[in-house]
């Protein structure tokens, strides 16, 4: 069983990229996990309970996304340095029509 | 000569401190020693979408597959210590392997509580601990056969709420006049206890079981008196802290191995970190936390102090809880003697319930309220006063609360 992939680029707060593979249904704070991209806790490990996967999607992906749900939204609200395009990789899942994403990422996960 | 370090324990602590370390600088050889024969994973997701199969076990695992080997961490798994050797400072295993240590790290957390009562051994009978005991409680895990589940705590409530979603027919038995009576208040016991009900799940409170019936495997348990018939039965009763090492080594243990605020032992050369330590909390007494928080900020913690920046360990705790659909939140540790302010209406299924401690937030639980729930952590880590009348006015947001 082989599952589709997709490239996902991560870009640090210093400008470093990292693109790399993530597989249709795994979270975009999964593909970042996975491939030890630095920037990204993710403390609770997925359960949308500490914000500490906050990512800063690139302009023109946005709306490829499915909104945000209350919880992500008020999570949101408490993480550190929100701007336009914040989200919480934890909530994104991998999709062809994701193929090449964008995500930068914060200084920093904790306030 | 570089340190080297080794750790005891591969779990959520246990690689917290590799990538710790790494991030504060150390870049000597590091060795962990795993008794499983998985590297570190997420227990979580084992009570929840695991059980549930929404969740592959590849998704399990914390780090990447080639973390170990690229950042110079040996891991040596299926293998416990089996001794101390502190003048040495050595740690022997029980393939007889000896592993010299400049620091040690003791992460050996906790066992589960085993059930004592006549046919608690019997075949049928799991407890929820490992991916490896839910991939045993998974084969008779089937729409249509009985569970009955010991225990009407976290553990116990997550795997009803699977098997009620499941199909599974599903009994809880708990010796408790309440649930979780060790985790939330009395108002969330309640409410969980009616969202059980709605799904189906046959709650059996201030019951407690007294045997296991069947003669080669499960066929029913004996509760207050009464049989029940059951065709699996799942124990989820607590956990114990695995000490026993460092007991035997001599180190300071009174449920859990005693460690400072920078995650230290009585010994300058070890430390400890997650559900098998004791150590004192924020406000200033003694504490065991069974938790991913406890697990990550202390292993964070014991990574400063071995490079020589130590930090001291306050970071308030918190715990989640998913059961069907409703996201249970705490954070700060609540005690009887609180005033409990209720904010939201419990009907809506979003509310929480803040405790007031001379006038200051000491702990939230929220339901489906995380703005309730992530203020609130940071008023309870500000300690900040609030008032009750303002807490419980919904009209007033959250932020303005901050």
């Amino acid at each position: 069983m082989s599952q589709a992939k997709y490239k996902v680029t991560y870009v640090e707060e210093n400008g470093t990229a990292h693109t790399v593979e993530v597989a249709e249904g795994w979270s975009l704070m999964e593909g970042a996990v996975k491939h030890l991209i630095p920037g990204i806790d993710a403390d609770c490990g997925g359960a949308c309970a500490c914000a500490t996967c906050q990512v800063y999607v690139a302009p023109g992906w946005e709306d490829k996304l499915p909104p945000k749900t209350d919880m992500e939204e008020t999570m949101l609200d408490f993480a550190p340095d929100v701007r336009p395009g914040s989200r919480l990789s934890c909530q994104l899942r991998m999709s062809a029509n994701l193929d090449g994403i964008v995500l930068n990422l914060p200084r920093t996960q904790h306030a | 000569m570089a340190e080297k370090i080794v750790i005891i324990g591969a779990g959520q602590a246990g690689a917290q401190a590799v990538q710790s370390l790494r991030a504060e600088g150390f870049d000597g050889p590091i060795t962990m020693v795993g008794d499983e024969s998985f590297p570190p994973y997420q227990r979580p997701p084992l009570s929840k979408a695991y059980l549930l199969g929404s969740f592959e076990r590849p998704r399990l695992f914390l780090k990447a597959d080639n973390y170990y080997a690229e950042t110079g961490c040996e891991l040596i798994l299926n293998t416990n210590a089996k001794a101390i050797h502190r003048a040495e400072r050595q740690v022997e295993l029980t393939d007889g392997r000896k592993l010299a240590y400049h620091k040690l790290l003791l992460a050996t957390g906790a066992r589960v509580r085993k059930l004592k009562c006549p046919g608690a051994d019997l075949p049928g009978v799991h407890y929820l601990k490992t991916i490896a005991d839910v991939d045993g409680l998974q084969r008779d895990f089937v729409a249509g056969k009985r569970i009955a589940i010991v225990g009407g705590g976290y553990i116990g409530l997550e795997v009803a709420a699977v098997g009620a979603k499941r199909g599974l027919d599903v009994t809880v038995f708990e010796a408790m006049d309440r649930l979780m009576a060790r985790a939330v208040s009395p108002d969330l016991s309640a409410f969980y206890a009616a969202e059980h009900e709605k799904a189906g799940v046959t709650l059996k409170l201030r019951t407690g079981v007294e045997a296991i019936e069947g003669t080669d495997k499960v066929t029913g348990i004996v509760a207050g008196g009464q049989s029940y018939a059951a065709d699996l039965v799942l124990v989820g009763i607590g956990v114990v802290p695995c000490q026993e090492l460092a007991e035997a080594a001599g180190l300071g243990c009174t449920d859990g191995i005693v460690v400072d605020q920078n995650a230290r032992t009585g010994d300058p050369h070890i430390w400890a970190a997650g559900d098998c330590t004791r150590h004192v909390g924020r406000e200033g007494h003694e504490i065991r936390l069974e938790c991913v928080q406890n697990a990550i900020d202390q292993a964070k913690h014991a990574a400063y102090s071995m490079v020589g920046k130590p930090k001291t360990y306050s970071e308030v705790p918190w715990f989640w809880s998913d059961q069907y659909d409703l996201k249970l939140q705490i954070a700060g540790l609540a005690r009887p003697t609180d005033t409990l302010v209720r904010r939201g209406d419990p009907v809506a299924r979003k509310f929480a319930v803040f405790h007031l401690r001379d006038g200051a937030v000491a702990a939230v639980e929220a339901v489906n309220a995380a703005p309730e729930y992530m203020i609130g952590k940071k008023l309870v880590a500000e300690g900040k006063k609030i008032a009750a009348e303002t807490l419980a006015d919904t009209s007033i947001p959250m932020k303005q609360m901050a």
